[in-house]
């Protein structure tokens, strides 16, 4: 119905959280360390919460509390009420990352999963186990 | 249109926020900056008529998380050892490729979408107007988002509640006696437990 150029303005919000989105895999795939893998990954999952709210916007629309007024035209509230559950699982999700992480900084005394995966092939090979705090972490 | 350009203003500093976070080698500015990436995106849910999200990810997703990074740090190194790009262009490849594929597919399909806004998109016909229309006489809640939340997907919320106490109880046994292992390894290193590595 319009051209190529008006629609990529339509949906611009779309396209830079998808940019967004592929930065914080990028960070999570590609960086040796364990706490900016986390960091990547609340990227990721704040990127999708944008283009979850992106979605629930109405063109002219106000936040959805009922006023007096009969002809106010509110933007959607279900993906606010879907993300809001999202925002305190990932919360929740992080800590139990970052219990991860410290335990394997316990145990490895490093978080560059290089490193750790490093470790665990050395340790793995001769049949011998150095202390029991690698094999409580494995 | 104000609030376009002012979408368009933020999404762009998202953007120069997650440069900084790759670039960044030290671990405590990329956490700060983590939250920062947070903050500004309850801006954007502000702009975008969310309001509820925008509190919400400000005290849980600004605030909580990066205390919880902060409190995390405080036993860990500051500082990334070498950077991927560091090892050379081999380390970084194959994920570049990944990512870049990934987006191509999900802007395909984004391209497809009804445009941002646009009233007669089909989120926006199906049930949402019934809770709009409806949820305010049935139930004398003016925001729309809580009764949604509390009232006809309770159990969704209750759901939630039990995922958090799992995570809460996950980490629990994970950190339960951290600190003391945290010490014993400590004091290996100075050689209390020397004779038990001798054996092996």
């Amino acid at each position: 119905m319009i051209g190529p150029v008006a629609q990529i303005l339509e949906s611009w919000n779309y396209l830079v959280v998808i940019a967004l989105m592929m930065g914080g895999l990028f960070i999570v795939i590609s960086q040796n360390n364990l706490v900016k893998k986390l960091v990547g990954l609340a990227i990721f999952q704040t990127s999708v919460f944008i283009f979850y709210i992106s979605v629930g916007k109405m063109a002219g629309g106000t936040a959805p509390i009922l006023t007096d007024g009969p002809e106010t035209l509110y933007s959607n509230p279900l993906p606010h009420v879907l993300i809001l559950t999202a925002i305190v699982v990932g919360v929740a999700t992080t800590a139990l990352g970052l219990a991860l992480v410290l335990r394997i900084h316990a145990a490895f005394g490093s978080i560059e999963d290089d490193e750790v995966l490093a470790m665990k092939a050395e340790a793995a090979e001769p049949r011998a186990r150095r202390g029991g705090d690698m094999g409580d972490a494995v | 249109m104000a609030g376009y350009v002012t979408n368009l203003l933020l999404l762009a500093l998202l953007v120069f926020i997650l440069v900084l976070v790759i670039r960044t080698r030290r671990l405590f500015p990329v956490v700060v900056l983590a939250g920062a990436y947070s903050l500004v995106s309850a801006a954007m849910f502000v702009n975008l008529d969310a309001v509820d999200v925008a509190f919400t990810e400000a005290a849980v997703g600004a605030g909580i998380s990066t205390v919880l990074f902060l409190a995390a740090m405080a036993y860990l190194p500051g500082i990334e050892k070498t950077p991927p790009e560091a090892k050379g262009i081999g380390h970084i490849l194959p994920a570049l490729i990944i990512c870049i594929i990934a987006g191509l597919l999900l802007v395909a399909a984004a391209i497809e979408l009804p445009p941002v806004g646009d009233p007669t998109a089909p989120p926006h016909v199906h049930v949402a107007p019934r809770y709009l229309e409806e949820s305010g006489s049935f139930l004398h809640i003016p925001n729309v988002v809580t009764t949604v939340l509390a009232s006809y997907r309770g159990f969704d919320t209750f759901g939630e509640v039990v995922v958090v106490f799992t995570a809460g109880l996950g980490v629990l046994v994970l950190l339960a006696g951290f600190t003391r292992t945290a010490r014993i390894a400590k004091s290996g290193k100075t050689g209390i437990d020397g004779g038990e590595g001798d054996d092996a």
